[in-house]
Protein backbone atom coordinates (compact mmCIF):
# COMPACT_ATOMS: atom_id res chain seq x y z
CA UNK A 1 0.00 0.00 0.00
CA UNK A 2 0.84 3.61 -0.04
CA UNK A 3 3.88 3.40 2.11
CA UNK A 4 7.16 5.12 0.91
CA UNK A 5 10.13 2.89 2.14
CA UNK A 6 13.29 4.62 0.70
CA UNK A 7 14.52 7.76 0.15
CA UNK A 8 18.23 9.08 -0.41
CA UNK A 9 20.13 10.47 2.36
CA UNK A 10 22.00 13.07 0.25
CA UNK A 11 21.30 11.95 -2.92
CA UNK A 12 20.11 13.82 -5.35
CA UNK A 13 17.07 11.42 -6.05
CA UNK A 14 14.44 9.46 -4.55
CA UNK A 15 12.70 6.04 -5.35
CA UNK A 16 9.72 6.08 -3.09
CA UNK A 17 8.92 2.74 -3.64
CA UNK A 18 10.98 -0.46 -4.22
CA UNK A 19 7.79 -1.10 -7.03
CA UNK A 20 8.39 2.46 -8.45
CA UNK A 21 9.61 2.82 -12.43
CA UNK A 22 9.95 6.31 -11.32
CA UNK A 23 12.62 8.34 -9.56
CA UNK A 24 12.11 11.76 -8.51
CA UNK A 25 14.85 14.64 -8.09
CA UNK A 26 15.78 16.64 -4.95
CA UNK A 27 17.84 18.73 -6.80
CA UNK A 28 17.95 20.35 -10.65
CA UNK A 29 19.45 17.92 -12.52
CA UNK A 30 21.75 18.01 -15.63
CA UNK A 31 21.11 16.10 -18.76
CA UNK A 32 24.09 13.28 -18.90
CA UNK A 33 24.32 13.14 -15.21
CA UNK A 34 24.63 9.54 -13.98
CA UNK A 35 22.77 8.28 -10.58
CA UNK A 36 23.55 6.09 -8.29
CA UNK A 37 20.05 4.62 -6.95
CA UNK A 38 18.88 2.33 -4.62
CA UNK A 39 15.65 0.38 -5.24
CA UNK A 40 14.59 -1.83 -2.50
CA UNK A 41 18.09 -4.08 -1.88
CA UNK A 42 19.14 -3.08 -5.46
CA UNK A 43 21.26 -0.69 -6.48
CA UNK A 44 21.30 1.12 -10.06
CA UNK A 45 22.69 3.55 -12.15
CA UNK A 46 20.70 5.60 -14.12
CA UNK A 47 21.87 8.05 -17.38
CA UNK A 48 19.80 10.91 -17.54
CA UNK A 49 18.66 10.99 -21.20
CA UNK A 50 17.06 14.79 -20.65
CA UNK A 51 17.52 17.45 -18.29
CA UNK A 52 15.32 16.90 -14.53
CA UNK A 53 13.89 19.56 -12.32
CA UNK A 54 13.39 19.51 -8.84
CA UNK A 55 10.40 17.65 -7.71
CA UNK A 56 10.19 15.95 -11.41
CA UNK A 57 10.59 12.97 -12.71
CA UNK A 58 12.59 10.51 -14.46
CA UNK A 59 12.15 6.55 -15.71
CA UNK A 60 14.51 4.10 -13.83
CA UNK A 61 13.15 1.25 -16.04
CA UNK A 62 12.27 1.32 -19.25
CA UNK A 63 8.15 1.69 -19.85
CA UNK A 64 6.40 0.74 -22.97
CA UNK A 65 3.64 2.63 -24.15
CA UNK A 66 -0.02 1.44 -22.30
CA UNK A 67 2.12 0.08 -19.15
CA UNK A 68 1.89 1.64 -15.87
CA UNK A 69 3.52 4.34 -14.53
CA UNK A 70 4.55 4.13 -10.43
CA UNK A 71 5.20 6.11 -7.81
CA UNK A 72 4.66 5.70 -4.12
CA UNK A 73 4.40 1.87 -5.14
CA UNK A 74 1.02 3.40 -7.01
CA UNK A 75 -0.28 3.38 -10.54
CA UNK A 76 -0.19 7.18 -11.50
CA UNK A 77 -0.91 6.86 -14.77
CA UNK A 78 -0.24 5.14 -18.17
CA UNK A 79 2.68 5.86 -20.57
CA UNK A 80 1.48 7.53 -23.64
CA UNK A 81 5.00 6.05 -25.95
CA UNK A 82 7.99 4.20 -25.71
CA UNK A 83 9.87 5.68 -22.18
CA UNK A 84 13.69 4.59 -21.47
CA UNK A 85 15.74 4.84 -18.48
CA UNK A 86 16.88 8.40 -17.84
CA UNK A 87 13.67 9.97 -20.06
CA UNK A 88 12.10 12.88 -18.29
CA UNK A 89 8.30 11.31 -17.33
CA UNK A 90 5.74 13.89 -17.48
CA UNK A 91 2.52 15.21 -19.33
CA UNK A 92 4.40 14.43 -22.53
CA UNK A 93 4.22 11.40 -21.88
CA UNK A 94 2.34 9.86 -19.28
CA UNK A 95 -2.23 10.05 -19.10
CA UNK A 96 -3.85 9.51 -16.40
CA UNK A 97 -6.09 6.90 -15.64
CA UNK A 98 -8.18 8.32 -13.55
CA UNK A 99 -10.00 11.45 -15.00
CA UNK A 100 -13.46 10.99 -15.91
CA UNK A 101 -14.42 8.42 -18.94
CA UNK A 102 -10.74 7.19 -18.78
CA UNK A 103 -11.00 5.27 -15.22
CA UNK A 104 -14.13 5.30 -13.72
CA UNK B 1 5.06 -3.98 17.50
CA UNK B 2 8.22 -1.92 18.85
CA UNK B 3 7.25 -1.06 22.20
CA UNK B 4 4.47 -1.57 24.32
CA UNK B 5 2.01 1.53 25.43
CA UNK B 6 3.17 1.52 29.06
CA UNK B 7 6.70 2.69 27.84
CA UNK B 8 5.23 5.17 26.10
CA UNK B 9 3.14 7.90 27.98
CA UNK B 10 2.44 11.76 27.72
CA UNK B 11 1.05 13.83 30.64
CA UNK B 12 -2.65 14.76 29.91
CA UNK B 13 -5.93 15.65 31.80
CA UNK B 14 -7.84 12.32 32.64
CA UNK B 15 -11.76 13.92 32.21
CA UNK B 16 -14.92 12.86 34.58
CA UNK B 17 -15.95 10.19 31.28
CA UNK B 18 -11.91 8.60 31.24
CA UNK B 19 -11.38 10.49 28.11
CA UNK B 20 -7.98 12.09 27.70
CA UNK B 21 -6.88 15.86 27.37
CA UNK B 22 -3.96 17.51 26.19
CA UNK B 23 -5.10 21.28 26.89
CA UNK B 24 -7.55 22.32 29.72
CA UNK B 25 -9.43 25.26 28.99
CA UNK B 26 -12.36 27.15 28.98
CA UNK B 27 -14.43 26.80 25.68
CA UNK B 28 -16.19 30.31 25.00
CA UNK B 29 -19.01 29.18 21.62
CA UNK B 30 -20.69 31.31 19.75
CA UNK B 31 -23.81 29.38 18.44
CA UNK B 32 -24.79 31.67 15.58
CA UNK B 33 -22.51 34.23 13.60
CA UNK B 34 -24.84 37.43 14.92
CA UNK B 35 -23.10 36.41 17.97
CA UNK B 36 -19.35 36.19 17.31
CA UNK B 37 -18.15 39.62 18.33
CA UNK B 38 -19.95 38.86 22.12
CA UNK B 39 -18.12 35.77 22.17
CA UNK B 40 -14.97 37.16 21.19
CA UNK B 41 -15.05 39.69 23.82
CA UNK B 42 -16.50 37.42 26.53
CA UNK B 43 -13.10 35.08 25.94
CA UNK B 44 -10.81 38.13 26.18
CA UNK B 45 -12.16 38.49 29.88
CA UNK B 46 -10.47 35.39 31.50
CA UNK B 47 -7.67 33.70 31.37
CA UNK B 48 -7.58 29.65 30.25
CA UNK B 49 -10.72 30.72 27.89
CA UNK B 50 -10.58 29.98 24.34
CA UNK B 51 -13.04 31.07 21.80
CA UNK B 52 -14.88 29.60 18.92
CA UNK B 53 -16.99 31.22 16.07
CA UNK B 54 -17.97 30.11 13.23
CA UNK B 55 -20.81 31.40 10.30
CA UNK B 56 -23.75 29.55 10.70
CA UNK B 57 -26.53 29.02 13.47
CA UNK B 58 -29.33 30.51 11.18
CA UNK B 59 -30.74 31.15 7.99
CA UNK B 60 -29.71 27.80 6.91
CA UNK B 61 -31.70 24.75 6.08
CA UNK B 62 -33.05 22.32 8.80
CA UNK B 63 -30.21 19.62 7.57
CA UNK B 64 -27.03 22.07 7.79
CA UNK B 65 -28.40 23.07 11.18
CA UNK B 66 -28.24 19.46 11.97
CA UNK B 67 -24.55 19.63 10.94
CA UNK B 68 -24.22 22.62 12.79
CA UNK B 69 -25.93 21.07 16.45
CA UNK B 70 -24.09 18.19 16.15
CA UNK B 71 -20.73 19.71 15.35
CA UNK B 72 -21.12 22.32 17.87
CA UNK B 73 -21.86 19.43 20.46
CA UNK B 74 -19.06 17.30 19.80
CA UNK B 75 -16.86 20.68 19.84
CA UNK B 76 -17.94 20.83 23.18
CA UNK B 77 -17.30 17.63 24.29
CA UNK B 78 -13.71 17.35 23.10
CA UNK B 79 -11.92 16.31 26.07
CA UNK B 80 -9.45 19.25 26.07
CA UNK B 81 -11.94 21.67 27.28
CA UNK B 82 -12.61 21.53 30.99
CA UNK B 83 -16.18 23.76 30.74
CA UNK B 84 -18.36 25.36 27.79
CA UNK B 85 -19.52 28.79 27.86
CA UNK B 86 -21.83 29.30 24.78
CA UNK B 87 -22.89 32.48 23.54
CA UNK B 88 -26.98 32.48 22.06
CA UNK B 89 -28.19 35.73 20.02
CA UNK B 90 -31.66 34.25 21.56
CA UNK B 91 -33.08 34.17 18.26
CA UNK B 92 -31.04 31.73 16.38
CA UNK B 93 -32.22 28.34 14.60
CA UNK B 94 -30.16 26.52 16.51
CA UNK B 95 -31.43 24.74 19.80
CA UNK B 96 -28.98 26.19 23.00
CA UNK B 97 -30.65 24.05 25.27
CA UNK B 98 -30.41 20.82 22.96
CA UNK B 99 -26.54 21.75 22.56
CA UNK B 100 -26.08 22.11 26.14
CA UNK B 101 -27.48 19.23 26.98
CA UNK B 102 -25.36 17.14 24.49
CA UNK B 103 -22.11 18.96 25.90
CA UNK B 104 -23.29 18.08 29.26
CA UNK B 105 -23.33 14.18 28.30
CA UNK B 106 -19.66 14.21 28.47
CA UNK B 107 -19.66 15.06 32.25
CA UNK B 108 -17.89 19.19 32.05
CA UNK B 109 -19.96 22.08 33.27
CA UNK B 110 -22.02 23.70 30.54
CA UNK B 111 -23.51 27.18 30.83
CA UNK B 112 -25.08 29.54 28.69
CA UNK B 113 -25.92 33.00 27.88
CA UNK B 114 -28.50 34.91 25.60
CA UNK B 115 -27.46 38.17 24.55
CA UNK B 116 -31.41 39.27 23.76
CA UNK B 117 -32.55 38.41 27.33
CA UNK B 118 -29.46 39.82 29.30
CA UNK B 119 -30.02 43.32 28.41
CA UNK B 120 -28.23 43.31 25.14
CA UNK B 121 -24.36 43.30 24.90
CA UNK B 122 -23.18 44.95 28.21
CA UNK B 123 -25.93 42.77 30.19
CA UNK B 124 -24.88 39.66 28.02
CA UNK B 125 -21.21 40.63 28.80
CA UNK B 126 -22.01 41.18 32.73
CA UNK B 127 -23.29 37.87 33.01
CA UNK B 128 -21.16 35.94 30.75
CA UNK B 129 -17.92 37.45 32.73
CA UNK B 130 -19.12 36.71 35.73
CA UNK B 131 -19.72 32.69 34.84
CA UNK B 132 -16.75 32.40 32.98
CA UNK B 133 -14.50 33.72 35.84
CA UNK B 134 -16.54 30.74 37.81
CA UNK B 135 -15.64 28.18 35.01
CA UNK B 136 -12.50 29.21 34.04
CA UNK B 137 -10.96 28.70 37.91
CA UNK B 138 -12.99 25.25 38.58
CA UNK B 139 -11.62 24.34 35.11
CA UNK B 140 -8.01 24.35 36.72
CA UNK B 141 -8.78 22.57 39.39
CA UNK B 142 -7.37 19.86 36.46
CA UNK B 143 -3.84 18.65 36.74
CA UNK B 144 -1.74 16.27 33.77
CA UNK B 145 -1.00 12.75 34.69
CA UNK B 146 0.87 10.33 33.07
CA UNK B 147 -1.09 8.67 29.73
CA UNK B 148 -0.37 5.95 27.67
CA UNK B 149 0.28 6.79 24.13
CA UNK B 150 -2.53 4.89 23.10
CA UNK B 151 -4.76 7.05 24.02
CA UNK B 152 -3.73 9.69 22.01
CA UNK B 153 -5.98 10.97 18.85
CA UNK B 154 -4.44 12.50 16.65
CA UNK B 155 -5.53 14.60 13.24
CA UNK B 156 -4.19 14.84 9.99
CA UNK B 157 -3.73 17.95 7.86
CA UNK B 158 -1.79 19.23 4.71
CA UNK B 159 -2.45 22.93 3.19
CA UNK B 160 -0.62 25.30 1.28
CA UNK B 161 1.44 22.62 0.00
CA UNK B 162 4.24 22.64 -2.09
CA UNK B 163 6.48 19.88 -4.31
CA UNK B 164 7.90 19.00 -0.69
CA UNK B 165 4.88 18.07 0.26
CA UNK B 166 4.04 15.04 -1.64
CA UNK B 167 7.80 14.60 -1.56
CA UNK B 168 8.90 14.46 2.27
CA UNK B 169 6.51 16.06 4.34
CA UNK B 170 3.31 13.96 4.08
CA UNK B 171 5.74 10.99 3.86
CA UNK B 172 7.16 11.44 6.83
CA UNK B 173 4.02 12.10 8.77
CA UNK B 174 2.62 8.67 7.44
CA UNK B 175 5.57 7.05 9.22
CA UNK B 176 4.50 8.82 12.47
CA UNK B 177 1.48 7.73 11.91
CA UNK B 178 1.99 4.06 11.03
CA UNK B 179 3.84 4.42 14.52
CA UNK B 180 1.09 5.61 16.45
CA UNK B 181 -1.23 3.00 15.01
CA UNK B 182 0.95 0.49 15.90
CA UNK B 183 1.16 1.21 19.58
CA UNK B 184 -2.55 1.13 19.48
CA UNK B 185 -3.70 5.14 19.09
CA UNK B 186 -5.82 6.70 16.92
CA UNK B 187 -5.55 8.77 13.68
CA UNK B 188 -8.25 11.02 11.80
CA UNK B 189 -8.35 12.27 8.22
CA UNK B 190 -10.20 13.87 6.21
CA UNK B 191 -9.73 15.76 3.04
CA UNK B 192 -12.59 14.12 0.52
CA UNK B 193 -11.32 16.69 -2.07
CA UNK B 194 -7.99 15.53 -2.15
CA UNK B 195 -9.13 11.62 -2.17
CA UNK B 196 -10.41 12.23 -5.85
CA UNK B 197 -8.37 10.49 -7.79
CA UNK B 198 -6.60 8.25 -5.83
CA UNK B 199 -10.50 6.67 -4.21
CA UNK B 200 -9.74 3.13 -5.35
CA UNK B 201 -6.29 3.30 -3.54
CA UNK B 202 -7.96 4.15 -0.29
CA UNK B 203 -10.73 1.80 -0.51
CA UNK B 204 -7.92 -0.96 -0.63
CA UNK B 205 -7.71 -0.01 2.97
CA UNK B 206 -11.26 0.16 4.03
CA UNK B 207 -11.44 -2.84 6.98
CA UNK B 208 -14.51 -4.09 5.23
CA UNK B 209 -16.49 -3.58 1.76
CA UNK B 210 -19.00 -1.81 3.50
CA UNK B 211 -16.57 0.95 4.56
CA UNK B 212 -14.65 0.97 1.69
CA UNK B 213 -18.91 1.57 -0.42
CA UNK B 214 -19.43 4.65 2.03
CA UNK B 215 -15.76 5.86 1.52
CA UNK B 216 -16.17 5.97 -2.58
CA UNK B 217 -19.83 7.04 -1.95
CA UNK B 218 -18.53 9.87 -0.01
CA UNK B 219 -16.15 11.26 -3.08
CA UNK B 220 -19.04 10.40 -5.13
CA UNK B 221 -21.08 13.06 -3.18
CA UNK B 222 -18.35 15.91 -3.38
CA UNK B 223 -18.02 15.31 -6.91
CA UNK B 224 -21.57 15.58 -7.56
CA UNK B 225 -22.17 18.46 -5.66
CA UNK B 226 -19.00 20.05 -7.45
CA UNK B 227 -20.14 19.27 -10.76
CA UNK B 228 -23.87 20.12 -9.90
CA UNK B 229 -22.34 24.04 -8.99
CA UNK B 230 -20.45 24.17 -12.98
CA UNK B 231 -17.09 23.10 -12.00
CA UNK B 232 -15.08 19.58 -12.47
CA UNK B 233 -12.87 18.51 -9.73
CA UNK B 234 -11.43 15.96 -12.33
CA UNK B 235 -11.62 18.85 -14.86
CA UNK B 236 -9.68 20.91 -13.29
CA UNK B 237 -6.47 19.08 -11.84
CA UNK B 238 -3.80 18.85 -11.51
CA UNK B 239 -3.56 22.96 -12.35
CA UNK B 240 -1.00 24.38 -14.10
CA UNK B 241 0.62 24.99 -11.00
CA UNK B 242 0.77 21.52 -9.99
CA UNK B 243 2.44 20.66 -13.43
CA UNK B 244 5.09 23.03 -12.93
CA UNK B 245 6.08 22.08 -9.80
CA UNK B 246 6.31 17.97 -11.12
CA UNK B 247 2.54 16.54 -10.68
CA UNK B 248 2.20 14.37 -13.81
CA UNK B 249 -1.46 13.19 -13.02
CA UNK B 250 -4.29 13.53 -10.56
CA UNK B 251 -4.04 10.53 -9.10
CA UNK B 252 -0.56 11.04 -8.14
CA UNK B 253 -1.08 14.52 -6.72
CA UNK B 254 -3.84 12.63 -4.37
CA UNK B 255 -1.72 10.14 -3.52
CA UNK B 256 0.98 12.47 -2.53
CA UNK B 257 -1.78 13.94 -0.04
CA UNK B 258 -3.18 11.08 1.49
CA UNK B 259 0.34 8.97 1.79
CA UNK B 260 0.44 11.47 5.28
CA UNK B 261 -2.51 8.97 6.30
CA UNK B 262 0.84 5.87 6.53
CA UNK B 263 -0.47 2.49 5.40
CA UNK B 264 -2.65 0.92 8.57
CA UNK B 265 -6.19 -0.20 7.66
CA UNK B 266 -9.27 2.27 8.02
CA UNK B 267 -11.50 1.27 10.66
CA UNK B 268 -14.59 3.23 9.48
CA UNK B 269 -16.17 6.25 7.52
CA UNK B 270 -17.99 9.74 9.61
CA UNK B 271 -19.53 12.42 7.81
CA UNK B 272 -18.56 16.23 9.06
CA UNK B 273 -19.55 16.53 12.33
CA UNK B 274 -19.68 13.23 13.80
CA UNK B 275 -17.54 12.12 16.53
CA UNK B 276 -15.70 8.77 15.58
CA UNK B 277 -16.04 5.57 18.01
CA UNK B 278 -12.76 3.08 18.54
CA UNK B 279 -8.92 2.83 18.49
CA UNK B 280 -7.28 2.84 15.00
CA UNK B 281 -7.25 4.67 11.83
CA UNK B 282 -10.70 6.63 10.59
CA UNK B 283 -11.74 8.97 7.93
CA UNK B 284 -14.33 12.07 8.23
CA UNK B 285 -15.61 13.37 5.22
CA UNK B 286 -14.91 16.64 4.93
CA UNK B 287 -13.79 19.59 2.71
CA UNK B 288 -9.50 20.62 2.02
CA UNK B 289 -10.49 24.37 3.43
CA UNK B 290 -8.72 24.97 7.20
CA UNK B 291 -11.14 26.87 8.74
CA UNK B 292 -13.70 23.60 8.17
CA UNK B 293 -11.61 20.68 8.06
CA UNK B 294 -9.93 21.50 11.50
CA UNK B 295 -13.25 21.94 13.45
CA UNK B 296 -14.11 18.79 11.48
CA UNK B 297 -10.90 17.02 12.82
CA UNK B 298 -11.71 18.58 16.33
CA UNK B 299 -15.28 17.30 16.36
CA UNK B 300 -14.28 13.82 15.45
CA UNK B 301 -12.15 13.80 18.86
CA UNK B 302 -8.73 15.09 17.76
CA UNK B 303 -6.92 15.61 20.53
CA UNK B 304 -3.92 16.99 18.35
CA UNK B 305 -3.28 17.81 14.93
CA UNK B 306 -0.22 17.05 12.58
CA UNK B 307 -0.36 19.54 9.58
CA UNK B 308 2.01 19.29 6.60
CA UNK B 309 3.21 22.36 4.77
CA UNK B 310 4.87 23.78 2.16
CA UNK B 311 4.46 27.28 1.83
CA UNK B 312 3.61 28.03 5.24
CA UNK B 313 -0.02 28.03 6.81
CA UNK B 314 -0.43 30.09 9.50
CA UNK B 315 -3.34 28.69 11.27
CA UNK B 316 -4.24 26.84 14.71
CA UNK B 317 -7.48 25.91 16.33
CA UNK B 318 -8.85 27.75 19.87
CA UNK B 319 -8.11 24.62 22.19
CA UNK B 320 -6.10 21.64 19.75
CA UNK B 321 -2.51 22.37 19.36
CA UNK B 322 -2.01 22.28 15.64
CA UNK B 323 1.60 21.32 14.80
CA UNK B 324 3.29 22.52 11.61
CA UNK B 325 5.80 20.31 9.70
CA UNK B 326 7.41 21.64 6.54
CA UNK B 327 9.99 20.19 4.67
CA UNK B 328 10.62 23.44 2.32
CA UNK B 329 13.73 25.02 3.81
CA UNK B 330 12.93 28.08 2.52
CA UNK B 331 9.78 28.13 4.04
CA UNK B 332 11.57 26.81 7.35
CA UNK B 333 13.67 30.11 7.42
CA UNK B 334 11.32 32.60 5.98
CA UNK B 335 8.43 31.55 7.87
CA UNK B 336 10.01 30.42 11.43
CA UNK B 337 6.96 31.33 13.52
CA UNK B 338 4.62 29.52 12.04
CA UNK B 339 6.66 26.50 11.13
CA UNK B 340 7.01 23.91 14.46
CA UNK B 341 9.61 21.00 13.11
CA UNK B 342 11.88 21.08 9.88
CA UNK B 343 12.47 17.89 7.70
CA UNK B 344 13.96 20.06 5.00
CA UNK B 345 16.87 17.70 5.60
CA UNK B 346 15.22 14.76 3.98
CA UNK B 347 15.65 16.41 0.56
CA UNK B 348 18.80 18.61 1.46
CA UNK B 349 20.17 15.38 2.83
CA UNK B 350 21.10 12.97 5.86
CA UNK B 351 17.84 12.76 7.04
CA UNK B 352 15.50 9.33 6.31
CA UNK B 353 11.69 9.28 6.15
CA UNK B 354 11.73 7.24 9.06
CA UNK B 355 13.81 9.25 11.40
CA UNK B 356 11.59 12.02 10.10
CA UNK B 357 9.22 9.84 10.93
CA UNK B 358 10.53 9.52 14.93
CA UNK B 359 10.81 13.43 15.30
CA UNK B 360 7.48 13.83 14.63
CA UNK B 361 6.14 11.65 17.03
CA UNK B 362 8.41 12.66 19.93
CA UNK B 363 7.23 16.23 18.56
CA UNK B 364 3.56 15.31 18.86
CA UNK B 365 4.60 13.26 22.43
CA UNK B 366 5.71 16.69 23.97
CA UNK B 367 2.92 18.99 22.65
CA UNK B 368 0.61 16.38 24.12
CA UNK B 369 2.47 16.73 27.28
CA UNK B 370 1.74 20.96 27.00
CA UNK B 371 5.05 22.30 24.74
CA UNK B 372 3.28 25.26 23.16
CA UNK B 373 3.02 25.26 19.57
CA UNK B 374 4.16 28.56 17.47
CA UNK B 375 0.08 28.52 15.98
CA UNK B 376 -0.57 28.57 20.21
CA UNK B 377 2.02 31.21 20.97
CA UNK B 378 0.91 33.51 18.57
CA UNK B 379 -2.61 33.01 19.07
CA UNK B 380 -3.35 32.53 15.91
CA UNK B 381 -6.68 30.32 15.92
CA UNK B 382 -9.57 32.58 14.96
CA UNK B 383 -9.51 30.97 11.34
CA UNK B 384 -12.67 28.68 12.36
CA UNK B 385 -15.71 27.76 10.42
CA UNK B 386 -18.25 24.61 10.43
CA UNK B 387 -19.31 22.87 6.86
CA UNK B 388 -22.04 23.15 5.32
CA UNK B 389 -23.53 22.15 1.80
CA UNK B 390 -26.72 23.82 1.65
CA UNK B 391 -28.29 27.89 0.70
CA UNK B 392 -28.12 30.57 2.86
CA UNK B 393 -31.60 31.53 3.16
Amino acid sequence: MVEPQHIGGGKKCIVLHPSDNTATALADLQKGETLCLDVGEESRSITLREPIPFAHKFAILAIPPGEAVRKYGQLIGEATQDIQAGDYVHIHNVVSKRTRGQGR
Amino acid sequence: MRNTGHELTFMGYRRANGEVGVRNLLGVFSLVTCANEAAVRIGSFVPGATVFTHQNGCGQTQADLEVVTRTLIHLGQNPNLGAVLLVSLGCEGLAPARIAEGIGRSGKPVEFVRIQQEGGYFGALSEAGLKAQKMAQAVTGWSREKIGVEELVLGLKCGASDPTSGLAANPALGKAVNRLIELGGTVIFGETTEVVGAEQILAQRAKNDDVARRLLALVDRLENRVRASGSDIRGGNPSAGNIAGGITTLEEKSIGSIVKSGSAPIQDVYEYGERRQGRGLFFVDSPGREPEILAGLVAAGAQIIAFATGLGAPQGFPFVPVIKICANYKTVQRLPDFIDLDVSRIISGGESLEEAGERIFQEILQVASGKWTKAETLGYSGSTNIYTTGPIV
